[in-house]
């Protein structure tokens, strides 16, 4: 996989082994926005895709994650939907468009512009964002256009507009490694931007002076780097960085000359600060000294954040909070220091670019801002522009549920997955008159509920532009072909422009659309906005193709690097503004019904709502079901056993995930995952819990502090079954996940079927008929095991038992269509065949079991050396934090022997 | 000082009595066996190979004239006795008395002839012995010979099988629902039984014999079954069971119950006479298996010697000696209140196995297709251990004892801790 991982790498496309040509692109995860090489090769019957990291991109310098890693194992054409679908038959593009654009057109016509609405994607390219973003705020005339970056990036959005006047980040990613401190706050940065974790690791680990300090509730994987963790209470970083404000002040930290200069409420957002009782952070009075004796005594100090920060109902003073530090010690702009928000999306910084935001116009532009307006309605030479800020996700799914919204098209997102609330949101959608979407599949939560489903290119088939969270645009080239009769988003979009009868959308390729964009660009920068790429709006064809990541802004004046290291904000008068910000503890209210807080976000191996990395069997490895972290104390009081399953109630919803007991967390507060869907695990839509409260400035939703209520989930039997093929569950509770030669899948249910042999058979889509069935019965136990096996290799096998079924999984599917016979009943390896235990390291898929007996036999000391012996975490390191713990717990089991 | 040990009865249990005896104490004994059949101990288990073609008669011999000879050992063989005289510690033969000072009877067991009518044609007969063997070999030379075997246990099972492998058109009469329901619950039985028609064995199962048919010559032609049905034959076995062979102990005043009685030092009523083997009855208990005979011998062999050493009843198991049809039972598989069952099915192999778990202990195994493990289950009878920690996996067998290591929470979930 790594065959392309040195030398310099000519952008030019060449021919790779299997006759495919390598290409330059960009990882369609997180914001960090890797460098990618893909050579796929159309040799094999299915086209395989290697996958390399770029070694001269800045952003990862040839490093990747795993999820980056797999990404040829998630670009098969299986499941895609390959042709528009209309009312769930298949439709020609003609008459699809014909009937979106009149429908679209017919509503405006009917109810006025803001009675449609886009729900649009961070995943999107900016070309494709651009042109969606034209479409409605100058031609529709409503600025009912939001994106799931909402979710993601709002609040720092909202704080970097009202501190700076613009949304911008200020530093580069090298900040991270030149930092003499690095203070992670909200950001489990090990598992969700491994390739920035792995940057800060390697600067710290080659100067060990580096510290590093992690603000989490959660004792993450990304402690494994940290000196100092502060597990503080939920929502209260406003009271810890106005704590530390205040002792900036008192210890003499204050950067006078620059605040002097180029800094406005200094004065009132101290005040604030001072009056903090930092009593509500419940952490270690010694602990919050270090910190703020570390950060006011180190000049070269980033603060990173992330969605710790930024889902909350306080998620813009957060921010504000821990600009106020940085404006107040003039550690801004400068190398090794300042404050970093990182993205959860590719392309949330493009879409912040563009304007895709409802309270954005376009080029970091302000919609309500007269001159801005008419400027870009004359660049646009729009008919009718909207001239107030559109609806926020929330409040645009509640107007869709109210029905002041008729038609509604979701491109690229899964909001009936990931928006809070989200049982609300699916109930809309189902009672909305027109449902658009465009996704790659017909079959995710949201877009089994369009009445229109337009088939999109994805990633390896798009080509344009995404920008990172350190403002560096990269090219997203395409390597593969379009599959079936999928276009690209901007196409479909403008298509659907034009057969409204709107001209300025006659592009014919994503470079015309980038040419306008950036000429825009220029457009704001004299009318003193930060984002100007004015320098490539005569960029060629050639130029296009060949374009190396650039860092904007590219002007004649500037060409990337740093914003604010001298003063110059966008702000009226060039001054950065310091806020009085004030403590809000989260809105929900912990109570006797509802006594816990919950947390949501990611896990290592996976991406939002999976659509993609559910495709991965290695992927899925990991953790293959959804999960509530649980301490042990709260386990205990509440009969909840490890491995169990619990129900999660709040006042919206319910979940059913298993119990993963672990004292990485606080007493009385549990944690979830929210990537599982309809499609992946049903009980599991973790969104369907959370409220729709957002913050009133940025209408980010809180989904890191619900009120909930946790008791265990009693089921008849529970059970353990890999297949073939996808297995079809009509159970209380399932969740399944790639296998690399099939699926697996965990199940629960409230009644035992009457006849085991037949529900297997159902479950695994297998015809008994044409299999040897094996069977063991155990029924005074409670054990019930099932397996099939078609010309003497396991088709598929059912594990079943009253109690959550002891099953060494890693093996069984390991089993899958291997030749096959009775003792794979035993569900275990026999003595002769270690079992390696769930997947640790996903890229050369080591299990626990193999690392904990190779750290036991051959007396493994580190992490290092797990890697010469086994290889494990030796490529993209993510599992690293793991590998260390694991060497700790073996360390801690012998020292107790 | 040398005792003279007289044996009568050269069976199974014989040879491993002398084995043990004159490999422990060589010179202590001066020993005459008596034989009826004109030859020393064979593995008596292996004439169904023989009988199916697959060992020959010299293959099964176990002790042969050199054995004896290299040992001292007086062989009487093919010689009958005729009486027993206990107050003067003397055995008689047909070619004369010989006093002893320890005497052992291992006369074995005799076939029991069902006493239906035409039971004395010529034709009807038992399967015992090499003869008899040999007998049901040369029907198999002729083509388009028939036979009917009376008994659907192991011994008839395999005299069946063993005819039908040498071409001869074979019927087995039995008066339960499946064959074997000794030693096979009703699903292996089933499951025994169509692979017994798959060799061509005609099964007639809760069938009851009425009388055997003869021809003008006095042969047997038929055996009539009560509801009528006539089944032609050339041959006819009887294979529904044994008796203790007892008539000489009876007769020498010896206490015999159903077989001689003895106790666990497998003494009998008169002083220095001992009973060894299927002829003996222990606890009210017949034997008719090769284990148990094996133990008796084992503790007569310590016995004779002056040592301290007790016969007890283990669970017994079984075996088919039929290719193909891979069967076995141990313990006690009968349903029953407090009993669970944990079991095994793969119809397309045709394999099934069913272990009976009491109170957290294996008491039974019944085992049809694939018996690999019926060694270790049946070791796990005996010891009686606590099975729970292992139920999961105890049908695999040794390769999965003690728990392989398992995922996260002892793998009952699909998460990483």
């Amino acid at each position: 996989m790594t065959s392309l991982s040195e030398g310099h790498i000519d952008r030019s496309p060449r021919k790779g082994a299997g006759g495919g040509a390598s290409t330059c692109t960009t990882c369609p995860y997180c914001g960090v926005g890797c460098g990618v090489i893909a050579t796929p090769d159309f040799t094999a019957p299915t086209p395989r895709v290697e996958i390399a990291g770029d070694t001269d991109h800045p952003a990862n310098f040839g490093r990747l994650c795993v999820k980056g890693m797999a990404l040829g194992e998630t670009v098969s054409t299986e499941g895609r939907l390959l042709h528009p679908q209309v009312y769930g038959q298949k439709a020609g593009w003609s008459q699809t468009l014909d009937l979106v654009a009149s429908r679209f057109a017919k509503t405006i016509e009917k109810h006025g512009p803001d009675s449609v609405a886009l729900y649009v994607s961070g995943q999107l390219l900016s070309e494709d964002y651009y042109v969606a973003n034209k479409l409605m705020k100058g031609f529709v005339g409503s600025a009912n256009i939001d994106t799931n970056s909402r979710l993601c990036m709002a609040s720092s959005v909202a704080g970097h507009k009202r501190a700076f006047g613009t949304d911008t980040v200020p530093g580069t990613y090298e900040d991270l490694e030149e930092a003499d401190l690095v203070v992670l706050t909200g950001s489990n940065l090990a598992w969700c931007h491994p390739v920035l974790y792995q940057r800060i690791a390697a600067a710290k680990a080659a100067r060990p002076t580096m510290r590093v300090v992690n603000i989490d509730p959660r004792r993450t994987a990304t402690c494994d780097l940290s000196d100092l963790h502060l597990p503080l209470a939920p929502g209260s970083d406003v009271a810890l960085f106005n704590g530390l404000l205040a002792a900036i002040a008192k210890s003499g930290a204050v950067d006078d000359s620059f605040v002097e200069t180029h800094v406005n409420g200094f004065d009132a957002a101290l005040a604030a600060a001072q009056a903090v009782d930092l009593s509500v952070c419940d952490l270690d009075a010694g602990d919050i000294a270090t910190f703020f004796d570390w950060f006011c005594s180190t000049e070269k100090t980033v603060t990173v954040y992330s969605q710790g920060v930024n889902q909350s109902s306080a998620g813009a003073d957060k921010v504000n909070a821990i600009l106020n530090c940085h404006l107040a010690t003039g550690r801004i702009g400068r190398a090794g220091m300042g404050p970093f928000s990182v993205t959860g999306q590719p392309n949330a910084m493009g879409g912040r670019e563009v304007g895709g935001l409802a309270n954005m116009l376009a080029c970091h532009l302000d919609l309500e801002n007269a001159n801005h307006r008419d400027a870009v309605q004359g660049f646009w030479n729009a008919p009718v522009m909207a001239d107030k800020a559109g609806l926020k996700a929330v409040d645009m799914f509640e107007a869709v549920g109210s029905g002041k919204i008729k038609a509604i098209w979701i491109i690229c997102t899964n909001p009936v997955v990931s928006m809070p609330d989200a049982d609300a949101v699916k109930a809309a959608l189902e009672g909305c008159d027109f449902v658009v979407v465009s996704d790659m599949y017909a079959t995710t939560d949201t877009a089994r509920l369009a009445h229109v489903v337009l088939p999109a290119t994805g990633w390896g088939e798009k080509d344009g532009t995404v920008t990172n969270s350190e403002r560096r645009i990269s090219r997203q080239r395409a390597f593969l072909p379009s599959a079936g009769e999928s276009r690209h988003d901007w196409d479909i979009l403008s298509d659907v422009a034009r057969r409204m009868g709107f001209s300025g959308f006659e592009y014919e390729r994503p470079v015309d659309i980038f040419r306008e964009y950036a000429a825009l660009s220029g457009l704001a920068a004299h009318l003193g906005r930060d984002f100007d790429i004015s320098g490539l709006k005569d960029i060629t064809d050639a130029e296009y193709e060949a374009l190396q990541p650039v860092q904007w802004p590219v002007s004649t004046v500037k060409t990337g690097g740093r914003f604010f290291g001298q003063g110059g904000f966008f702000t009226e008068d060039g001054r950065a503004r310091m806020l009085p910000v004030t403590h809000r503890p989260p809105q929900g209210k912990r109570a006797r019904k509802y006594p816990m807080w919950l947390n949501t976000g990611r896990v290592r191996d996976h991406w939002h709502t999976m659509t993609r990395t559910a495709l991965s069997a290695r992927l899925g490895g990991h953790l293959a079901e959804p999960f509530l972290e649980i301490h042990p104390v709260d386990a205990k009081a509440l009969g909840l056993k490890p491995a169990s399953l619990a129900d999660v109630t709040s006042p919206r919803g319910t979940a059913t995930l298993r119990v993963l007991v672990t004292d990485r967390l606080r007493q009385g507060e549990v944690f979830a995952p929210m990537h599982w869907t309809g499609e992946t695990a049903p009980t599991g839509r973790i969104d369907a819990l959370v409220a729709p409260i957002v913050d009133p400035v940025s209408g980010q939703p809180e989904s890191k502090a619900t009120p909930v209520r946790v008791s265990p989930h009693s089921a008849a039997w529970y059970g353990f079954a890999v297949s073939v093929h996808e297995p079809q569950a009509g159970t209380r509770y399932w969740a399944k996940a790639r296998a690399q030669t099939g699926w697996r899948i965990e199940l629960a249910d409230d009644k035992e079927p009457a006849d085991w042999l037949r529900f297997a058979a159902r479950l695994l889509d297998l015809d008994p008929d044409s299999c040897e069935a094996l069977t063991l019965f155990d029924d005074a136990s409670g054990l019930w095991r099932v397996a099939f096996l078609r010309d003497g290799v396991l088709a598929g096998a059912l594990f079943a038992a009253r109690d959550p079924v002891a099953v060494a999984r890693a093996h069984v599917v390991g089993q899958l269509d291997q030749p096959s016979g009775p003792p794979i009943l035993a569900g275990r390896p026999g003595a002769d065949m270690p079992d390696p235990g769930a997947t640790i390291c996903s890229c050369f898929n080591v299990g626990i079991n193999t690392i904990v007996s190779a750290i036991e036999a051959q007396g493994l000391a580190s992490v290092d050396a797990i890697g010469v012996a086994l290889k494990a975490g030796t490529n993209c390191g993510s599992c690293r934090p793991e590998l260390q713990a694991l060497l700790s717990t073996s360390a801690k089991k012998e020292a107790a022997e | 000082m040398v005792r003279r040990l007289v044996i009568i009865g050269a069976g199974m249990a014989t040879g491993r009595l002398l084995e043990r005896l004159l490999e422990a104490a060589p010179q202590t004994f001066e020993v005459t066996l008596f034989n009826a059949e004109p030859r020393g101990t064979y593995n008596r288990l292996m004439l169904s190979p023989v009988l199916a073609g697959e060992k020959a008669f010299a293959d099964i011999m176990t002790h042969g004239p050199d054995w004896y000879s290299a040992r001292g050992v007086t062989c009487r063989f093919g010689e009958r006795v005729t009486a027993i005289d206990t107050d003067a510690r003397l055995v008689s033969g047909e070619q004369g008395s010989v006093p002893y000072d320890d005497l052992v009877i291992a006369t074995g067991s005799t076939p029991f002839i069902v006493p239906l009518p035409g039971a004395g044609l010529e034709g009807v007969m038992a399967y015992r012995d090499v003869e008899d063997t040999q007998r049901m070999i040369d029907l198999g030379a002729v083509a388009g010979k028939r036979a009917v075997v009376i008994g659907g246990g192991v011994l008839g099972l395999e005299a069946a099988a063993g005819m039908a492998e040498r071409g001869v058109d074979v019927t087995v009469i039995h008066n339960a629902g499946h064959p074997m329901n000794r030693q096979l619950d009703a699903e292996a039985g089933g499951l025994l039984a169509k692979a017994l028609e798959a060799r061509g064995i005609t099964l007639c199962l809760g069938a009851a014999s009425q009388e055997i048919l003869g021809d003008s010559a006095g042969h047997v032609r038929a055996l009539q079954l009560a509801d009528g049905r006539e089944i032609p034959c050339d041959l006819l076995v009887m294979a529904v069971g044994i008796r203790p062979a007892t008539d000489l102990a009876r007769a020498a005043g010896l206490e015999v119950n159903r077989g001689v009685v003895v106790d666990a030092q497998m003494r009998s009523s008169a002083p220095d006479v001992y009973a060894l083997g299927e002829c003996t009855e222990f606890e009210g208990t017949l034997f008719g298996l090769v284990a148990p005979l094996y133990d008796q011998a084992a503790v007569l062999a310590q016995v004779l010697q002056g040592q301290e050493a007790a016969f007890r009843i283990t669970e017994l198991a079984t075996k088919l000696k039929v290719t193909g049809c891979d069967l076995f039972s141990a313990g006690d598989f009968s349903e029953g209140l407090g009993r669970e069952n944990i079991v095994f099915r793969d119809p397309a192999r045709g394999h099934y196995k069913r272990l009976v778990i009491e109170a957290g202990q294996l008491i039974g195994a019944v085992m049809y297709g694939d018996t690999a493990d019926s060694a270790w289950l049946y070791d796990i009878i005996l010891e009686g251990r606590d099975i729970c920690e292992m139920r999961d996996v105890l049908m695999f067998g040794p390769a999965f004892e003690g728990a392989a290591p398992l995922d996260a929470y002892g793998g009952r979930c699909s998460l990483t801790a």
